[in-house]
């Protein structure tokens, strides 16, 4: 049964005109997405503990429940009901919008992430899809900056304002790595870049022109995008408390990890579906339809999931400067080495 | 039914608010944004135009691209000069920045 | 009303709103938040308007670049945290009465018009027309062109301006 069905059946229960069954389609789909984020994150969150302690030679959660699996879920519970404090001197209405701001855009992204092959499994395959991620995606520095300067805190300013640099500065590399794909697929659309790399594994446009660079570029960009471990500096506890978010508690709280672990999924499954061959299998014709291609979209965006956590667990984190200078004087100019490539590649290809 | 007379006068209203916003603002940084509400008046109507009027061409969506070209720049070079103002008079209120005038 | 006249109301009420917080908001940051929800409407409308690519770009740079700078710049020029002085000057009465003049002027020239709208639907607007309406056969590479010239240049002013003259 599709959506479309479903959305059909409520509307004639409810009496509804038929027309709005679009809206309850948009309704179901914002919920599904919302549902499955919840999930996701609750699942990287454990993993996450479980794989750190692996790594680190310790247990991870074990208490609540069988091997510790409701951990998660206790810790949510204990956000939800924790009480809700705002500094006094905090400017209110902008500390509560700032969490909103940064969770949203996290949300928006999962609107054009195929999860499969066909249109059941994207909730829209926008023909610009590539180009709403990394707008989207923009947005959340001003939600950063606007919750650490309405914390009247000078940590939480200090955080803010660096996390705000280093997202600017990462964008830009991230986005120019993006162009690679972009260029061999020639289009934005998702649904388009996947389809371009059904020929197998070595279609994948993480081989094809320039091998891996782009790839790299785009990773380790993403990653400081969301402020993953060798690039934490913003919530770096050693010298800032715990940056931007430190005044935020309870619900806020649980809004920006809400939307740090969600992206960081989003990231893995961009980066699965641009490079990668998204929901394609490694073998051409082999197993590559129905839900099979979710299976292998959720394979490969798993691996990069726990690839992320490895790094996690294996890397200490950059200075400040070093942060600037690697962004500016290296990913920038590997990025637009790697469009020069690609480019000519493709140019090339089309010429003879 | 909405037609290109909305869109003209929704970017009016908007450019009329940018026009009060850069008459009236002691600082300058509140002056940049009025600019830039005015810009964005401006792409509202090219590409109402584009859409209504010229509909078989991207000429209104072209232009709209360089007026945010030019837009971008803009503010670079607008907020690098209010932080140098900044630094050599201690605030940005654009009443007061009057050391050029006789 | 359909869903199309329906977001338009919406949009606007959105934009003119948050427009008339931009620019009578005493906390400057207040205004800049606001002037990020203005951009956002701003995008919507393009979205109605089938320029889809344009309101993804008018997200990207005005609402992830432009608005970042704008408050880093209220960040760098502000001494103290939360203050909101009378940001309004003595010409505001004048500000409304040109605007308000402008406005007027705008719907009774755009009401006496004709505008000759073809009711034919738009051809099938996506990247790559757009980019082939900028590059393809020449017909506006040279302004292309120009226009990187001229980000270019403001780049490299905006940092020897920003950068001062103590080193």
């Amino acid at each position: 049964m599709t959506l479309t069905g479903i959305a059909e059946f409520i509307a004639s229960f409810f009496g509804l005109p038929g027309s709005s069954s679009v809206w309850i389609v948009a309704v179901l789909a914002a919920a599904i997405l919302l549902g499955f984020m919840l999930l996701t994150v609750l699942i990287l969150i454990y993993v996450l503990r479980k794989l750190l302690g692996k790594i680190q030679a310790r247990l991870g959660p074990t208490r609540t429940g069988p091997k510790g699996i409701f951990q998660t879920a206790a810790d949510a519970l204990k956000l939800l009901i924790k009480e809700d404090t705002i500094p006094v001197k905090a400017d209110r209405r902008v500390f509560i919008v700032a969490p909103i701001l940064v969770f949203v855009p996290a949300y928006l992204v999962y609107v054009v992430v195929p999860f499969g092959e066909g249109n059941h499994f994207i909730a829209k395959d926008l023909n610009i899809g590539l180009l709403y991620i990394v707008a989207v995606s923009s947005i959340n520095v001003i939600g950063v900056v606007l919750a650490g300067w309405a914390s009247e805190n000078k940590y939480s300013l200090l955080g803010g304002m660096r996390s705000a640099a280093q997202l600017i500065s990462y964008e830009v590399p991230q986005a120019l790595a993006v162009l690679g794909p972009v260029m061999l697929a020639e289009s934005l659309s998702m649904q388009d870049i996947v389809k371009a790399q059904g020929e197998g594994l070595f279609s994948w446009f993480i081989f094809r022109s320039l091998p891996l660079l782009g790839f790299i570029v785009f990773l380790v960009a993403s990653m400081a995008e969301i402020n993953h471990v060798p690039f934490d500096l913003p919530e770096g506890e050693s010298e800032l408390v715990a940056g931007f978010n430190v005044e935020y508690s309870g619900m806020r709280f649980a809004f920006f990890m809400l939307a740090e672990f969600a992206a960081s999924f989003t990231i893995c499954a961009i980066a699965a579906t641009l490079f990668l061959g998204g929901w394609h299998s490694p073998i051409r014709g082999f197993l590559d339809n129905g839900w099979w291609t979710v299976f292998w979209f959720f394979l490969k965006s798993s691996a990069l999931v726990c690839l992320l956590m490895w790094i996690r667990a294996t890397y200490p984190r950059v200075r400040v400067d070093q942060l600037m200078e690697f962004g500016w004087k290296l990913m920038i100019p590997l990025a637009l080495f790697n469009v020069l490539v690609v480019g000519l590649y493709v140019a090339l290809g089309k010429g003879g | 039914m909405i037609a290109v007379h909305h869109y003209i006068f929704l970017s009016a209203a908007l450019f009329a608010v940018g026009i009060y916003g850069v008459i009236a603002r002691r600082n300058a940084v509140g002056v940049l944004m009025s600019i830039e509400l005015m810009l964005n008046a401006v792409n509202i109507n090219l590409l109402a135009f584009a859409r209504y009027v010229t509909p078989t061409t991207l000429t209104g969506q072209v232009f709209a691209v360089f007026v945010i070209t030019v837009a971008a720049a803009e503010v670079a070079v607008g907020l690098a000069l209010v932080i140098n103002v900044y630094r050599n008079m201690d605030h940005i209120n654009v009443d007061d920045i009057n050391l050029m005038k006789w | 009303m359909d869903w199309h006249t329906c977001s338009f109301y919406v949009l606007s009420v959105m934009i003119l709103g948050s427009a008339l917080m931009v620019v009578s908001l005493r906390n400057i940051v207040h205004c800049a938040l606001f002037l990020a929800f203005t951009f956002m409407g701003v995008a919507g409308v393009f979205a109605l308007l089938h320029a889809e690519f344009l309101a993804a770009v008018q997200v990207l740079i005005y609402v992830g670049a432009i608005t970042v700078l704008i408050l880093f710049a209220v960040m760098l020029t502000q001494k103290t945290i939360g203050i909101s002085l009378k940001q309004t000057n003595r010409l505001a009465p004048l500000a409304v009465l040109s605007a308000v003049t402008f406005l007027c002027m705008i719907a009774v020239i755009a009401l006496n018009t004709t505008f000759p709208t073809s009711g034919q639907h738009t051809v099938a607007v996506s990247t790559q027309t757009i980019g082939s309406a900028i590059l393809g056969n020449g017909s506006y590479v040279v302004p292309f062109e120009v226009a990187s010239i001229l980000l270019l240049a403001a780049m490299v002013g905006a940092i020897v301006i920003a950068r001062g003259q103590d080193n």
